[in-house]
């Protein structure tokens, strides 16, 4: 029973790992980018949030969807004036400059709030648990956010596959150089892209504020579970993604109950023993 | 058919190019008998120093002529350090000689190491090789004997068996530093000018062309990856043989033994022996003047890189040797 919680914990944690993963896979996937600050942009949303919650004394829900629409536009106007800028078949100018990013972001978080570890209370949310049996309890705010992180990829899959947004996506991932031939703005599309993973982070930072601890220097971390997550799960599939996630969760609350310093290195060798056996992820769609 | 032929790598003798020698013998002969000359504080800077020109050399070798992109080179600055101080408190072997060995073995583990990040491509090796790191990291913190997570310091007689007298021991670790980074440069120099030159410089200008004369480029990058995880674990060990207490977060630091590498290498010039020199002058330069700035240093540095990317992705030595900026270090061939 008590092994059977651990994964039900690590279940619920992989749908907030999804989340961080989900907007690093749509970048990937339209841009073929990699945004090494993207970690640095969900502490960011976390930041933004506190400072919605605790300041501006907002409801955590009007908090939520105001760092959505601050970072949505952030995340546009980033990708037209600077990313588009460094976007070519070389892949380090971008690695580089979202490199100079995440270093720039980390720095002036500390200098704007401090290197003190910040939480955004959620009442009594955080604390409030469901029994499911004598022996197992399922707090509420993990289950919230694992049902928040199914929605999220939910309404992300149908923008992709049902919308036209989701059709210009899916031209430009698959050929950007033909899509501006019909009329389209490849520009454009980057950056719409990028406000929509943007928006994704935003959920992704205002649930980690409510969830966890944070501070100016835990982006890189979180990078690397998005990152495992992706791979785990295999490039281009999103629902693939969540699976990856919640393998990455559970694998990280397994090493956990061994011994508090296995949480994360359980979780890293979870990936790279699929990263062995399985290079393409467990659940990839299409090869190469 | 007629086989064009290359011409041994040369250049001419323009009174620019012979100025250029000229300084960088001065240089030469300055490093290398500034323990006769410089202070206790700038010998230590200089040994700062010299260790990163042999990281951002590494760092240039692997990226500027593979195209493998790693931010995950601290693991190997990590293990020098952490075989090096295993290698002289455990096994009885002469301090200075733990150094070349840490980077031995760091060479063998990266052979596992580098099969695992070539399954990742272009972006997603660069993360891999992080993640990797971190693995290192934390591995590191679970050995007792070595401190855990909070380090270990080299015990003072071991310190002591370098030399006797504190002077002696600074002479002996500035030219440690000193050869070190001599070796990264005349090492990358010597391997562009040989036939690996040739094939390193045609996969970094065209992978597919450089495929279709025969070059293995698989083998070419892993060798490469293998050569430059060894002179970076070689580089580490010294580090903190002169840093004299070695810890996890200290060890496999990405901002600093990744960042700092790639912004120096970028700002002057990837691709070039020598980008990497200016890229290290420009930042103990900048460093000096920023003492005082705290995270706003920090700050300046990650937008000058980022400005490097937008003005002229070449860096400053690329750019300058598009304005007709004669190389210090040939290694252009021509054909006959």
């Amino acid at each position: 029973m008590e092994w059977l919680n651990v994964i039900v914990q690590g279940v619920l944690l992989g749908g907030l790992y999804a989340l961080f993963a989900a907007g690093l896979s749509l970048m990937f996937g339209v841009m073929r980018f990699i945004n090494i600050a993207h970690g640095d942009f969900i502490v960011v949303a976390a930041y933004l949030m506190l400072v919605m919650v605790l300041t501006l004394g907002l409801h955590p829900v009007v908090g939520i969807g105001m760092v959505v629409i601050l970072m949505g536009i952030a995340g546009y106007l980033g990708q037209r004036v600077l990313l588009n800028r460094v976007l070519d078949a070389d892949i380090l100018p971008p690695v580089l400059v979202t490199f100079g990013l995440s270093i720039i972001i980390q720095n002036s978080l500390l200098e704007t709030f401090s290197a003190d570890s910040q939480r955004v209370p959620s009442g009594g949310f955080a604390t409030a648990s469901l029994s499911i049996s004598q022996d197992l309890a399922v707090g509420v705010l993990p289950l919230a956010m694992f049902l928040a992180a199914i929605g999220v990829i939910g309404v992300l899959q149908y923008i992709f596959f049902r919308t036209p947004l989701g059709r210009l996506l899916r031209a430009t991932s698959d050929d950007p150089d033909i899509v501006p031939l019909m009329g389209a703005n490849n520009g454009h599309i980057f950056a719409l892209a990028t406000a929509l993973a943007s928006g994704v982070v935003a959920v992704a930072g205002t649930m980690l504020a409510m969830k966890t601890n944070f501070d100016p220097t835990i982006g890189p971390s979180r990078l690397l579970f998005a990152f495992e997550a992706v791979i785990i799960g295999g490039m281009g599939n999103i629902w693939g993604t969540l699976a990856g996630g919640i393998i990455l969760g559970v694998a990280q609350a397994i090493g956990a109950q061994i011994d508090a310093g296995y949480q994360i290195l359980a979780g890293h060798l979870a990936f790279l023993a699929v990263l062995i056996l399985r290079p393409n992820g467990l659940f990839a769609k299409a090869k190469g | 058919m007629t086989q064009a032929e290359l011409t041994a790598p040369q250049a001419a003798h323009s009174p620019a190019r012979l100025a250029l020698i000229g300084g960088g013998l001065i240089a030469l002969v300055a490093l290398a008998s500034a323990p006769f000359w410089a202070g206790r504080a700038d010998l230590r800077l200089l040994m700062e120093a010299l260790s990163f020109l042999a990281l951002a050399q590494m760092w240039n070798l692997l990226a500027g002529y593979t195209g493998l992109i790693s931010v995950g080179q601290q693991a190997f600055v990590g293990l020098g350090g952490y075989l090096f101080f295993a290698l002289a408190m455990f096994s009885g072997i002469p301090v200075l000689w733990s150094i070349p060995l840490a980077g031995l073995a760091t060479g063998l583990i990266a052979i596992p190491t580098g099969w695992i990040a070539f399954r990742l491509q272009g972006a997603y090796f660069a993360i891999g090789t992080w993640v990797i790191a971190e693995v290192f990291r934390l591995i590191a913190a679970q050995f007792p004997a070595l401190g855990g997570g909070s380090g270990i310091s080299l015990p003072v007689d071991l310190a002591r068996s370098i030399a006797e007298t504190r002077a002696g021991r600074e002479m002996v670790m500035y030219y440690i530093a000193f050869f070190i980074a001599l070796g990264a440069v005349l090492g990358v120099w010597l391997l562009l000018r040989s036939r690996w030159g040739l094939a390193l410089t045609a996969i970094r200008d065209s992978e597919p062309a450089a495929a279709s004369l025969g070059v293995d480029i698989r083998r070419v990058k892993f060798l490469v990856y293998i050569g430059t995880a060894m002179g970076t674990a070689l580089t580490g060990a010294f580090i903190f043989l002169q840093k004299l207490r070695v810890t996890p977060d200290a060890a496999f630091s990405v901002t600093e033994w990744s960042a700092f590498v790639i912004f120096i290498v970028v700002i002057g010039g990837l691709g070039t022996i020598e980008g990497p020199i200016i890229g290290v002058i420009l930042f103990f330069l900048l460093r000096d003047i920023a003492a005082d700035w705290g995270t706003w240093y920090l700050i300046g540095l990650g937008a000058i890189a980022i400005a490097v990317m937008l003005i002229d992705r070449r860096g400053i030595f690329g750019a300058l040797k598009a304005r007709g900026m004669p190389s210090l270090f040939v290694t252009q061939r021509s054909l006959k």
